[in-house]
């Protein structure tokens, strides 16, 4: 067997509104309304609808040979409702088709994995719901955890909720001289099969299409068909992992990335002995060819991959600190307003604005932040922060004083 | 007696707090029946009509007086090729610098043709608007010659006091609100500094806003003591403000309000706060203003943990500063050099009480506030605490401070004035 197996990422955070010191204590609605739903009908423009159509004219044409799979966050699917019920019909139309695979991630795109198991798990039973309600009781049988950070510890704790697979990145510093394109084993969970991002060919596409100045530009069908073909025999899978928004947005229509795409599929069937495979398929057919470990949590993100994008400087530490001391008085919390701002306000990209690498990654960080710097990101998410306390204060002890009586 | 003052900016117009004391000495001066010929580099037209008004921008200079030229020689120190901007930050000077290798060749022209717009701004031409009001200075010397003494507000406008000195003989007064020390500490820009100790040794005499600016005065410029006479600074209207806006949170507000620079030690108040907070959570500090160590302080103040304790406004301008003043339970000044500072004098007419650094002039002035040196956290947190837990101290300082801002009234300055150019004309040979 011989296969590609392509996972596309599709998230959007609830970006916060400008909020003053002087909203502190007063003011406890905390979202950009009118620039989130821009963002949704924009990207719904140039990406979600275009491309959608693309997936199920494929799909219809090769009868079900090409397939893909999904992960789509809670905050993706709460903003279509909202902002683009079109979006959300056109993704339950491809799932519907039988040859669209779902995966389940936390509900809120979020960093839980580092912090907190029992948070962790909350996230993802929710994610797990909403998938069921929105996709006709839909059950993924395969994780991937935000930003496909993981660790030997993530990989337990996944393997405890019941999932066959996760997804993370084919890190060079845990690969070393082995390949990403086999099934491996969780270290401490051997049961739980990891699968690789072939991070070379996932950037092709993801990163390097549109660049004038790569040297292997432009990107065809048959160049990459090519270079599928001139991978070892032996190897059977190539993971293509990659935002959504690659097409149409990262990439933009001019550039012909829909058009390699629409090709891709011939290309690959006519010229090559690959197949097209969902990842619950891969892990169903290929066995482990050995364990990995991953002590140290790996992540997609930046040249290091590692958690960096999000944690690590001193105010990406005290905004993620400050907001986890919380978990235990949530615990107590029933009002959903205060539930909704816990888990949105935990999305990860809260943390990515944060970041300042300006010199290697900066610019890509630049590209994604509504701030103009990650002073500001922080100053707001803060004073955001500081309400969202005093609101949690509020509610919490009342709750206690309920119970004991 | 009519006076011939030289300033740089005028109320409603201004950046600092240079407008606001030019504004009221103008004010004391007309309660004292006293006229003044007031100039600015650019009047806008707006300006309450408290004096005799001279817009430096529409003076024409006849440049075929002959005295001129040399007195343009005299001033060559002032190299408006100089890169020297002292009100811009690094970034903005970077920019100046590159306009000013590569544009400026036209600069003896334009200064001399008999027509120069100025911005009165603080901006990249500063230096070239410098000169160029010296010599308005000058022409305005020639033609009135019903003034009897130069008075000439901060280094701006010293050139110009000089110039219109040299013409037409009459006695020079200098007034230092600030000097190049208390803005950039050590690394002074030179030039900034020469055109100071050319007006200060150039005058007849020497206003200094506090005993701390004289004290300057005296031993970085070298001024003999007794050439120099103290007049602080009072408030335009001492009445006490009682606003409507009320505190959302319920924690007690410490705030530090001003520009995020070196001079106004805003890295202090940031080591006291984590002090505070490590004993009494139950309190808020706010940062508002912004400047070239914002940054810096966020920075800081996340590696301490206390950003959900320590908030950060950015500049606030019009009623935000009052609303901020009205929700604070403390005010800190902790200024490593402020000849005087208005702003503790502000917090007290909304009746919150001051923590002032000994290094500022004000605390010349008010008695009832706590005092502490700028560097000494331990005692700005205590003093924060105190104010904060012992509710008398607090109570004391509201009651008293309002008394003490009503005795700082701008005729008791302009009347000292007047003393100081009595016995500054009586001294001319």
């Amino acid at each position: 067997m011989r296969t590609v197996c392509f996972y596309f990422q599709v998230h959007q955070p609830f970006r916060l509104k400008p909020y003053r010191f002087f909203d502190i204590g007063e003011d406890h609605y905390y979202w950009n309304d009118y620039l989130n739903r821009n963002v949704i009908r924009k990207v719904a423009q140039k990406c979600y609808l275009p491309m959608n159509a693309l997936l199920l004219e494929l799909i219809q044409r090769y009868d079900g040979k090409f397939k893909v799979a999904f992960s789509l966050s809670g905050t993706f699917l709460d903003q279509l409702e909202a902002y683009a019920p079109d979006v959300l019909e056109s993704f339950q139309r491809l799932v519907a088709t039988g040859h669209v695979e779902l995966l389940n991630e936390t509900y809120s795109h979020s960093l839980a994995a580092l912090k907190s198991k029992d948070e962790f798990f909350s996230l993802v039973k929710k994610h797990q719901d909403r998938i069921k309600e929105l996709f006709n009781g839909y059950s993924p049988k395969v994780f991937r955890n935000t930003e496909l950070i993981y660790s030997d510890q993530i990989g337990s704790m996944v393997a405890e909720l019941g999932y066959e697979g996760i997804l993370t990145e084919g890190a060079k510093h845990v690969l070393g001289w082995k390949s990403p394109n086999y099934v491996y084993a969780s270290a401490h969970a051997p049961q739980l099969k990891v699968l690789l991002k072939n991070f070379r060919l996932s950037d092709d596409i993801a990163f390097r299409f549109g660049d004038h100045t790569w040297a292997d530009y432009p990107l065809t069908s048959q160049k990459f068909v090519s270079w599928l073909n001139a991978l070892p025999k032996e190897e059977p899978v190539v993971n293509l992992f990659m935002d959504y928004e690659t097409f149409g947005e990262h990439q933009w229509a001019e550039s012909g990335i829909f058009d390699f795409m629409r090709h891709l599929p011939e290309a690959i069937f006519t010229q090559s002995n690959f197949t097209f495979s969902t990842p619950s398929e891969v892990v169903a057919a290929l066995s482990p060819v050995s364990s990995i470990h991953v002590p140290t949590p790996i992540s997609w993100a930046d040249e290091e991959r590692d958690l960096t994008a999000w944690l690590g400087n001193d105010m990406q530490d005290e905004a993620f600190d400050r907001l986890y001391e919380l978990e235990k008085k949530i615990r107590t919390i029933k009002d959903p307003d205060l539930l909704r701002d816990w888990e949105y306000l935990q999305t990860s990209d809260h943390f990515y604005y944060i970041c300042t690498k300006f010199f290697s990654d900066g610019s890509v960080h630049e590209y994604f932040s509504p701030y103009d710097t990650p002073y500001d990101a922080f100053i707001n998410y803060m004073n955001v922060l500081s309400d969202f306390i005093l609101r949690v204060e509020a509610h919490a002890p009342a709750k206690r004083g309920k119970t004991k009586a | 007696m009519k006076v011939l003052m030289f300033g740089w900016e005028f109320p409603p117009h201004i950046s600092g707090g240079l407008g606001t004391a030019c504004y009221g000495l103008v004010q004391g001066m007309n309660f004292h029946k006293q006229e003044v010929i007031f100039v600015v580099p650019k009047l806008w037209g707006d300006e309450e009509p408290v004096a005799d008004f001279v817009n430096a921008s529409g003076v024409t200079i006849d440049y075929r007086e002959r005295r001129f030229k040399k007195l343009w020689k005299n001033l060559t120190y002032l190299e408006v090729n100089s890169f020297l901007v002292p009100y811009l930050g690094p970034k903005e000077f970077k920019k100046f610098t590159d306009y000013a290798i590569h544009d400026r060749t036209d600069v003896d022209e334009s200064i001399f043709s008999t027509n120069y717009q100025f911005s009165g701004k603080y901006g990249k031409n500063l230096m070239e608007e410098v000169s160029r009001y010296a010599l308005v200075g000058a022409q305005i010397a020639r033609d009135r010659t019903d003034f009897d003494i130069i008075h000439a507000h901060d280094w701006l406008a010293y050139p110009a006091g000089i110039a219109a000195k040299e013409i037409s003989g009459k006695p020079l007064v200098v007034h230092v609100h600030a000097t190049e020390y208390d803005r950039s500490g050590e690394s002074v820009n030179f030039p900034v500094f020469e055109i100071e100790r050319a007006g200060m040794h150039a005058a007849d005499h020497v206003v200094a806003v506090s005993q701390l600016t004289k004290n300057t005065c005296v031993r970085k410029y070298g001024i003999s003591p007794d050439k120099v006479t103290v007049l602080h600074n009072a408030v335009l209207d001492a009445s006490i403000i009682t606003s409507s806006y009320k505190k959302k949170v319920p924690e007690k507000i410490v705030t530090f309000l001003g520009r995020i620079t070196y001079q106004k030690g805003p890295e202090y108040f940031v080591e006291a706060a984590k002090k505070v907070i490590d004993r009494d959570p139950n309190v808020r500090f706010v940062m508002a203003g912004s400047g070239d160590l914002l940054h810096k302080m966020v920075d800081r103040v996340a590696e301490l943990r206390m950003g959900t304790k320590f908030h950060f406004t950015g500049f606030l301008k019009g009623d935000d500063v009052d609303h901020m003043y009205a929700i604070s339970d403390v005010y800190v000044m902790p200024s490593v050099s402020e000849p005087f500072g208005i702003a503790p004098l502000e917090a007290v007419r909304h009746n919150t009480p001051v923590i002032i650094s000994k290094q500022s002039g004000v605390a010349e002035v008010l008695n009832n506030a706590i005092k502490i040196d700028f560097w000494d956290v331990d005692a700005m947190a205590d003093a924060i605490f105190g104010l904060l837990h012992y509710k008398s101290i607090a109570q004391m300082f509201t009651e008293l401070g309002g008394d003490e801002l009503k005795k700082l009234k701008w005729e008791h300055v302009a009347a000292k004035l007047v003393t100081v150019y009595e016995k500054t004309i009586a001294q001319r040979p």
